[in-house]
């Protein structure tokens, strides 16, 4: 097990290493000068020069990734260049918005895309299944923006349910904070459970036609018992593996949503941190990403362990 | 009256090219204690008729007919019923061992689960009870063994495990589907033999299906050999062999290798084949189902259904053939010749 722990543990950090390299090399490469988007296009030679130099953007593009890399190790994540507060800041309170607006929407997909696969399943080729299936493909189909102003359209603006964006700080009330990020949730949920749902179905029917299944029938047991007893587990797999690339999604991907519902997230951030070419805030944040999917895929790799007596822990 | 009499099965698969009849007009008894081996090739109907015995034909199936075990007929029977039959009543022991058992539950947790739901027994009852089950079925430190998982177990020792479960409700009638023709050559032996004992111990009926010869030979009393959905023969083993009365069974028999044979001048005989292919099901004739491929029939035969004829003096051996005199004489020249 620990072996098991230190091997995982060694990959981490070997892929964060590759992830900050392609990073900054692409930074590198980009073109825009930080110092000119922050003067503007009129300043004089030498206020650029001036600012360059309190940047460190003269040095090397080798000395400037080691002290990155050397600041990151120490906890610094270093200045944003265009708010001149510590990137951990403004990480810290985007993350407050971006993690548990993630999580919500994976519970909604997950809780409904359940219980829509295992019923379509169970009415394979009968009408709920038709009915179940329609409404999937027409998740999938729907843009999740556009989905989103319609929740704004009815909820906020005819209902008056909720407010139509914004997030309210968790100091100022969890339950008015979760209720912001309601209906972002649904609409990011939307689309993912649309797509778990029909993962789902389909890793059940597949059990169902197991071997095993057929002698769980033939030991008496009911098809709703065969159901809950021999089937779900055994088609948690593939369901699983999609769950966790749907998470790093939900965790990298929610800046569209983020625009529709103006919320202050981490997409928002690293988005204006690429127009303003405020290189440590993006730098940062691709990496934190980056070592966020890393996590939730090794989540992913321990639960087939748990969930599966053939795979030992050290085998994945 | 006998504890399971089929009359007149009739399974019709509904399939894209309309319907099949998978198994037609078969009729068979059983009593306790007996043993039936049901033999023919692939897609004759054999597994058909077993999963239409437990009322688990895929969705596209329809029985007709009757079966009725201890005078109760099971077609008539709801669902949930058949529920409590399954398992219980009748079991059944499948062709893949390394695919049979769920590989994510303990062989305790599968063992015990038909005493659960059929015989209310609590789990510790149950663990007992499939603690001996393991041990008389010939698993080492079975006590051990309720907590390991399938994967950790050997082919034989699946089958054994399967064994175990399908006779821990004490089931009237047993079905093994290709008990053997999965594990080694050296397991069958053990495997059909472990079978025929616990079949005499507890006078069940057993219907032992398979297409080797040579396991029906060595453990069944009675033989039904099916073609194409239909019985064509059936009779007490020692006489269905000797007689051999169908053209099918005949070419079945000759298609079995045999050491030594050719016998002096000929060092090598190919080995008989019989000509063509198993049919589709769905383009079978109205009449005798072999008629394609018998070189016996005439035009008749594949428009009329062949009719019933007693073989020998043997009680209860019959063959279903329009031409049984041109079978039996051909039989009789190639005895000479041998």
């Amino acid at each position: 097990m620990s072996v098991f722990l230190a091997k995982r543990f060694l990959t981490f950090v070997a892929t964060l290493l590759g992830a900050s390299i392609v990073v900054f090399l692409v930074l590198e490469i980009l073109p825009g000068d930080p110092s000119m988007t922050l003067l503007g296009a009129d300043a004089d030679e030498e206020a650029y020069a001036a600012l360059r130099l309190k940047l460190g953007l003269d040095e090397p593009a080798v000395l400037r990734y080691f002290d990155w890399m050397w600041g990151m190790m120490q906890g610094d994540f270093g200045i944003s260049y265009a708010y001149s507060v510590p990137v951990m800041e403004l990480v810290w309170g985007a993350m407050a918005l971006t993690v548990p607006l993630a999580i919500f929407a994976m519970l909604i997909t997950i809780v409904v895309a359940l219980g829509l696969g295992v019923f379509a399943a169970s009415r394979h080729n009968k009408p709920g299944d038709y009915v179940v299936m329609a409404f999937s493909q027409l998740g999938i189909a729907v843009p999740n923006f556009w989905f989103g102003i319609l929740l704004i359209l009815f909820f906020a603006v005819n209902l008056g349910w909720f407010k139509a964006g914004g997030f309210v700080q968790w100091e100022d009330g969890v339950w008015l904070a979760v209720k912001s990020l309601f209906l972002p949730a649904i609409a990011l949920a939307t689309v993912q459970a649309a797509i778990l749902a029909r993962t789902t179905r389909s890793a059940v029917l597949e059990t169902f036609r197991e071997d095993y299944v057929r002698t769980a029938r033939a030991k008496g047991l009911t098809r709703s018992q065969t159901l809950w007893r021999h089937v779900l587990r055994n088609a948690l797999i593939p369901v699983i593996t999609v769950m966790g690339l749907q998470f790093a999604n939900l965790l990298a991907g929610t800046i569209v949503i983020e625009s529709v519902f103006s919320l202050p997230g981490l997409g928002k951030l690293v988005f204006q941190g690429i127009a303003n070419r405020d290189m440590p805030v993006v730098k940062d944040i691709v990496l934190l990403l980056a070592g966020m999917v890393i996590v939730v895929n090794f989540v992913v790799d321990v639960t087939y362990a748990v969930i599966d007596p053939r795979l030992k822990v050290h085998d994945v | 009256m006998a504890l399971l009499e089929v009359k007149n099965l009739d399974v019709t698969l509904a399939t894209s090219r309309g319907p099949a009849r998978a198994v037609r007009n078969l009729s068979f008894d059983l009593d306790r204690g007996q043993t039936l081996g049901i033999v023919g090739e692939s897609g004759c109907g054999k597994s058909m008729t077993a999963l239409a015995l437990l009322g688990l034909l895929p969705e596209n199936g329809v029985t007709t007919g009757s079966i009725s075990l201890g005078g109760q007929d099971l077609l008539a029977l709801d669902e949930d019923a058949m529920c409590g039959v399954r398992g219980n009543r009748i079991s059944m022991i499948f062709q893949e061992p390394m695919t049979s058992l769920n590989p994510l539950h303990t062989i305790g947790r599968q063992v015990t689960e038909p005493m659960l739901i059929h015989q209310g027994m609590t789990r510790d009852e149950a663990r007992a009870e499939a603690v001996r089950l393991l041990e008389r079925v010939g698993i080492a430190s079975a006590r051990q063994r309720l907590d390991n998982y399938p994967h950790q177990l050997s082919g034989g020792q699946r089958q054994r495990v399967m064994i175990a479960m399908a006779l821990s409700c004490k089931p009237d009638v047993l079905i093994a589907d290709e008990p053997t023709t999965a594990l080694d050559v050296t397991i069958q032996g053990q495997i059909l033999d472990l079978i025929a004992d616990l079949v005499s111990e507890s006078g069940m009926a057993l219907i032992l299906i398979s297409h080797d010869l040579g396991v029906i030979a060595e453990t069944v009393d009675r033989v039904l050999v099916m073609y194409g959905g239909a019985g064509v023969e059936t009779g007490p083993t020692a006489s269905l062999f000797q007689h051999l009365a169908h053209p099918y069974t005949q070419g079945l028999f000759a298609a079995v290798p045999k050491l030594g044979s050719g016998g002096k001048g000929k060092s090598r005989t190919r080995l008989s084949t019989i000509p063509g292919l198993v049919p589709e099901l769905a383009d079978l004739p109205p009449g005798c189902t072999f008629a394609d491929r018998c070189d016996l029939a005439d035009d008749k035969c594949a428009g009329t259904m062949p009719t019933v004829h007693d073989v020998a003096n043997d009680a209860g051996h019959r063959v279903a053939c329009l031409k049984p005199d041109d079978a039996k004489s051909r039989m009789a020249t190639s005895e000479a010749g041998a």
